[in-house]
């Protein structure tokens, strides 16, 4: 047999119409759930992060177990990176994502929210011998953007402190869009992929200050021996948006019934909050 | 595909390319001298040839992504590098990308010397010698342009694959082409449009780099073409 030019054109098409078929979204299939695939980070401590022997720990990894006894479905739990994960819930790369994502306007337009399971504020950490000695505001309560006369005034304080300086923050987080909308003008935002490089170039002196959620920085700041502290006000609310819940697509409404159902017994009976006060050392639940 | 969007997402990405270009442009600049001491090295001593051995063995066989990790990450881990003088430079992304990129081009580049120095005829060397030039201007005359035309080629590749690699400077917060690209796609979850767009900048690059090279080495291919073409050239 000859082999000619256009038996591998033969050859080429089947491949791809073989991949198109197999890409196909598979959700007219299993509306039954046997298994729910969740994709997190692994990399947001106290959240999410990998263990020394490379299982995923973290308040999420327990609160997903507790979530699937609940729901009686087999969860599973999968480590992707941050910067894409939205676009791999949506292709159908995974069913869930539980990475302390934030609720906020934008992300609604692409996938739905089931009801948060935590919410904390956002704010500043420095190095105690660092560029930045300290920031106005530390240990006030946290300012909601709601109550503008107030939030003008914080950023305005921080604004002095921080003119000029470089702050580190995690690429396309609601931190990144704090800065971006009220701090733009006065200082240098550098972005990163990953949250923990933002706190090691902190460390080493490349950035003045990184803005992140206050759980991330507590314990980060607790690894440190009190050489890296929060400072300066906490916000919350506004474009921080209302807490995190667990990112699911826009086409699995039964899905989010079930986690919501699940959630709110969580919240309910307190598991919830034995989890928070195991991994964050304070109570961030949100009213039930 | 939303030919608005695409519309739209050109010109934010086409803002990294001067990046791109500085990136690329000063570690070749910057890889070329280093390939040119490597030679330098190598023709010295017998030492000295296990030291450039020694140095193209580990830039080319380690990850370029993990020689930027160690010095963007790595060198600052080490207070006395955050002491040093040299650290209001390594502080900076810029400059740690570019350091990474040129001591891997020059590891590549200086094997692609060398292989244009060795295919370098005896015959012409000898002639050379029989009337009577002197090293350097053998060096000059004959050995390096004869040298610099066998290698055109090979480091015409090299080239557009530093062109390349320059995307991998994103990792350490730069906002070339591929770092605004990667910003804009967790922003917008739009994967597909904005790196084919992307994708088609680098290919349009590269593209412009590799017929440039073709015409330079016609051009000091001067026997390779007809007896007509030469006439008129």
């Amino acid at each position: 047999m000859t082999i000619t030019r256009s038996d591998f054109l033969k050859l080429g098409l089947g491949a791809a119409a073989g991949l198109a078929l197999g890409a196909a979204p598979r959700s007219a299939a299993a509306k039954e759930w046997k298994v729910i695939r969740v994709a997190t980070e692994g990399a947001f401590p106290p959240y999410n992060m990998h263990a020394p022997d490379g299982r995923l720990i973290g308040l999420e990894p327990e609160l997903l177990q507790e979530l699937s006894t609940r729901m009686g479905v087999k969860c599973e739990m999968i480590a992707q990176a941050w910067d894409g994960m939205i676009a791999g819930l949506t292709d159908g790369k995974y069913d869930a994502i539980m990475d302390a994502v934030s609720i906020t306007p934008k992300r609604e337009e692409v996938i739905a929210f089931s009801r948060p399971y935590a919410s904390a504020g956002s704010g500043f950490a420095i190095m105690k011998e660092g560029s930045i000695k300290s920031l106005p505001g530390t240990g006030a309560p946290r300012v909601p953007f709601a109550d503008e006369a107030a939030a003008k005034k914080a950023i305005e304080e921080l604004a002095k402190p921080l003119a000029g300086k470089t702050v580190a923050v995690q690429v396309a987080t609601i931190q990144n869009d704090v800065l971006n909308r009220y701090f733009k003008d006065i200082l240098t935002i550098r972005t990163y992929p990953s949250g923990p490089d933002t706190f090691l170039d902190l460390k080493s002196g490349r950035v003045d200050a990184v803005m992140a959620s206050q759980i991330n920085i507590q314990a980060t700041a607790k690894k440190s021996n009190g050489e890296m502290i929060q400072a300066g006000y906490l916000f919350t609310g506004g474009l921080l948006g209302v807490g995190s819940a667990i990112g699911l697509r826009k086409g699995d409404p039964e899905l989010k019934e079930m986690f919501d159902k699940a959630l709110k017994a969580v919240i309910d009976d307190g598991t919830l909050k034995k989890l928070a006060l195991k991994w964050f050392e304070m109570d961030i639940t949100p009213a039930s | 595909m939303d030919i608005a969007f695409i519309a739209q997402i050109f010109p934010k990405l086409l803002a990294g390319l001067p990046l791109t270009l500085l990136l690329a442009v000063l570690s070749l600049l910057g890889g070329g001298l280093i390939a040119l001491g490597l030679s330098g090295l190598r023709a010295s001593s017998w030492i000295g040839a296990r030291v450039a051995d020694f140095y193209v063995y580990i830039f080319r066989g380690t990850p370029l992504l993990i020689q930027i990790f160690l010095i963007y990450y790595g060198l600052a881990q080490f207070p006395a590098v955050r002491h040093s003088v040299l650290w209001p430079l390594l502080r900076e992304p810029y400059v740690c990308a570019v350091l990474a990129l040129m001591l891997n081009d020059g590891a590549y580049t200086s094997e692609i010397l060398r292989g244009g120095l060795r295919a370098v005829s005896t015959g012409a060397i000898e002639a050379a010698r029989v009337s009577g030039m002197t090293r350097l201007t053998m060096l000059r005359r004959i050995v390096l342009p004869l040298a610099f035309r066998q290698a055109l080629p090979a480091y015409g590749a090299e080239i557009t694959s530093m062109v390349k690699a320059t995307s991998l400077a994103s990792v350490v917060t730069l906002m070339e082409i591929t770092g605004i690209a990667r910003a804009e796609v967790s922003e917008t979850y739009r994967a597909i449009e904005i790196f084919l767009c992307a994708a088609a900048i680098y290919l349009v690059l590269v593209t412009v780099i590799a017929r440039a090279v073709d015409w330079l080495e016609q051009h000091l291919s001067p026997y390779r073409r007809p007896t007509g073409a030469r006439s008129l050239a």
